[in-house]
């Protein structure tokens, strides 16, 4: 963008000036207001008991919306088409939800309903994202929705509490880092494989206090949903938000959708959109630059999601290591996954496969991975789960017929949740078990206590589960 | 909220690089609907084992640290999810403040929001702090919360960083939202200027 004399800004900066209510001062954050609040079982019923204590009221529930995702069952349907959950502390979470929603007066995709689902999926899904709005929930993957061109991050249920009273929150101004892919992608590697790239690279505390604006050749090659899995893992990178410039591909993917705006509100919206772009000549306080010619697929080896590496490489030697606690981290890291220094992870063999979280959850990486499954079987002793992120998704995946090839494969099609991503619902590894997983995080006992997660991409864990051992997706591409 | 000015407390060791929230407070406890009864489950899968024991190594189950008022961390602290749950659960613990050469960003502003002061230090007295804390488990710091100091058993003092409206609202026992309700004015100004495109209600 030119600015025609106007100091040139960054797309983050356009952003942030066009919500501050107040700027900040020498003794007051900036107050942020928030254009959209979305809402979850877990971290949002203490918020809601404070506003009680209080006498206060919901400001804007016409800004807010609701949806259950981190504790509920995704396991297949009843007889009378319920989804039963079993779990006596959940279901009293989603009652919690259910009556908080009803007596705010906020709008609530209940479980099992045709719209319900993770709430970094739903957003977009229904139109509600938009390019340079904020957006916030109690969730830090919400940094999802940047990649139309919003602001958006995850905040604590304090914060909660205060946009659901006040719509605004206090914010320090963070700085903003280019993270600039440029080139093209190889076949076999996909978005997924670059924020994990860029997280090994800058380490999980690299992006702490900054923004990260994505850009570059190959960043505009993507679709939204490959933009959302990247602006996804800005968190994994200390990034509480990442953000991605509008432009065709996201006014087409939002064009449409039941809460996008139509007709003359369209054409209005589209001419401010256009406007969002950083400027040219606009300055970050830094940058990284990767070479998406250069990157193969990639897979995490220890216990955050900054311990990655090409999935042909051997896994690192602490001895290795100059600085003592990066030593130390990585001894304990490879002790919790059992696995050896200079070890390979190609052949390595696998307990779990999970497709499923608000990374890879979308239409196109079970479409992706059902290309790779089509007349193939999940190999024998492997569990595989695919867990759509959203009823629509499992709704448009069926009537692709995509459930039909995982189940024939031998997977198990389940119904939208968050599932073992976060194995609050019951979906959990076992202790010591291995699991190749397209969401985000490798923490220990992440995905169940004990378990032992690589995170790859859809394509990387669709081949694994058909041979049963950690497989390079390219060797199976023809 | 009651408010901090000072205190003095025991030190409790966990020198381990980028502790995240799964550990502090596993998700399987996010079950909850209040903020009590945390404290039992923080670091539930280092603290315990299958059985349900307590690991007598781990250092929340060693007698000579209990009672501790301030955990040393290891760098960047707290990163991962947004769970406010990981601050009510080192509090629901008995701790008062964390120390490290490093907070994550959502844990630092979760932790300020409810009383748990998040110490950032420098690298050397990290190590000081550390090797103390393990050599004389019954050493004491004094945090200073209107200072920005903490004080070491030698009597060296040591300034760490602290937002001044976070430390304004810390030192007088106010919440932040208090700040946020007396702008309703101002909120419902910029509301009609910008009357937004999304409404979740319309349908
Ligand atoms: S899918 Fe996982 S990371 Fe995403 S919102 Fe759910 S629990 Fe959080």
């Amino acid at each position: 963008m030119t600015t025609n004399g106007n100091p040139p800004k960054t797309l983050f900066e356009k952003v942030w000036e066009k919500h501050l209510v107040r700027p900040q001062m020498p003794d007051t954050p900036a107050v942020l207001y928030i254009d959209l609040h979305l809402v979850h079982e877990v971290t949002s019923p203490q918020a809601f008991t404070l506003l009680r204590e209080r006498g206060l009221k919901v400001r804007r529930p016409d800004r807010t919306l609701g949806t259950m995702d981190h504790s509920t069952p995704t396991t297949p349907r009843n007889a009378a088409g319920i989804i039963p959950v079993t779990d006596a502390m959940a279901a009293a979470q989603l009652d919690v939800m259910r009556k908080n929603c009803a007596d705010f007066g906020i709008p609530l995709y209940d479980l099992g309903t045709s719209n319900q689902g993770i709430v970094h999926v739903i957003g977009p899904e229904q139109g509600f994202t938009q390019p340079g709005m904020t957006i916030v929930c109690g969730d830090s993957h919400t940094s999802t929705h940047g990649a139309f061109g919003a602001l958006a991050f995850g905040i604590g249920t304090s914060e909660v509490a205060h946009v659901l009273a006040t719509q605004c929150l206090l914010q320090n101004r963070p700085q903003t880092m280019a993270v600039r892919v440029d080139g093209r992608l190889h076949p076999g590697v996909t978005a997924k494989d670059i924020i994990l790239a860029v997280i090994a690279k800058i380490g999980i505390g690299g992006g702490t206090g900054y923004v990260f604006e994505y850009m570059g050749e190959a960043i505009r090659a993507l679709s939204m949903e490959g933009r959302m899995t990247i602006c996804n893992m800005s968190i994994e990178g200390g990034a509480r938000a990442g953000m991605v410039a509008p432009d065709d591909t996201t006014f087409n993917y939002v064009a449409g959708r039941p809460y996008a705006p139509k007709g003359a509100a369209w054409e209005q919206a589209l001419a401010e959109w256009r406007t969002l772009p950083t400027d040219d000549g606009a300055t970050f306080d830094n940058e990284v630059v990767l070479d998406a010619n250069a990157l193969t697929p990639m897979i995490t080896y220890g216990t955050n999601p900054g311990m990655g590496m090409p999935i042909t490489a051997n896994v690192p030697d602490p001895d290795q290591l100059r600085d003592v606690s990066q030593k130390l981290a990585l001894d304990k890291a490879l002790r919790y996954m059992d696995l050896q220094p200079g070890q390979k992870l190609l052949g390595k063999r696998v307990d779990v496969v999970f497709i499923g979280s608000c990374t890879n959850s979308r239409i196109s990486d079970l479409r992706e991975a059902a290309k790779f499954i089509q007349g193939r079987k999940v190999a024998d002793g492997v569990r595989m789960l695919v867990v759509p992120g959203s009823q629509q998704v499992k709704a448009q995946a069926e009537a692709e017929g995509l459930h039909e090839i995982f189940k024939a494969a031998g997977a198990e099609w389940r119904e939208a949740g968050c599932s073992m991503c976060i194995a609050m619902n019951g979906d959990q590894l076992q202790p010591g078990q291995y699991a190749v997983s397209t969401s985000n995080r490798n923490f220990e006992g992440r995905q169940g206590k004990g378990g032992r997660t690589f995170l790859a991409s859809p394509l990387t864990a669709a081949a694994t589960a058909i041979n049963g051992v950690i497989t390079d997706p390219r060797e199976m591409m023809n | 909220m009651e408010p901090i000015t000072t205190f003095t407390g025991r030190l409790a060791p966990l020198p381990i690089n980028d502790i995240d929230t799964d550990q502090i407070i596993p998700a399987r406890y996010l079950k909850v609907t209040d903020k009590n009864g945390l404290g039992a489950a923080c670091f539930s899968d280092w603290r315990y084992n299958a059985d349900g024991s307590p690991k007598a190594d781990f250092v929340l189950n060693r007698s000579e640290y209990q009672g501790a008022a301030v955990l040393v961390g290891g760098h960047n602290f707290g990163c991962g999810s947004s769970r406010e749950h990981a601050p009510w659960a080192l509090l629901g613990a008995g701790f008062k403040a964390v120390i490290s050469t490093y907070f994550a960003d959502i844990f630092r502003g979760n932790a300020l929001k409810n009383g748990l002061l998040p110490v950032q230090v420098d690298a050397e007295t990290h190590r000081q702090l550390i090797s103390l804390a393990e050599e004389d488990p019954s050493a004491q710091v004094t945090v200073n919360l209107e200072a920005q100091t903490v004080t070491l058993p030698d009597g060296r003092s040591v300034e760490f960083p602290i937002d001044p409206f976070s430390r304004y609202c810390l030192l007088n026992g106010v919440d932040q939202l208090g700040f946020l309700l007396g702008l309703d004015e101002q909120v419902a100004e910029f509301e009609r200027l910008h009357p937004g495109r999304v409404q979740t209600t319309a349908s």
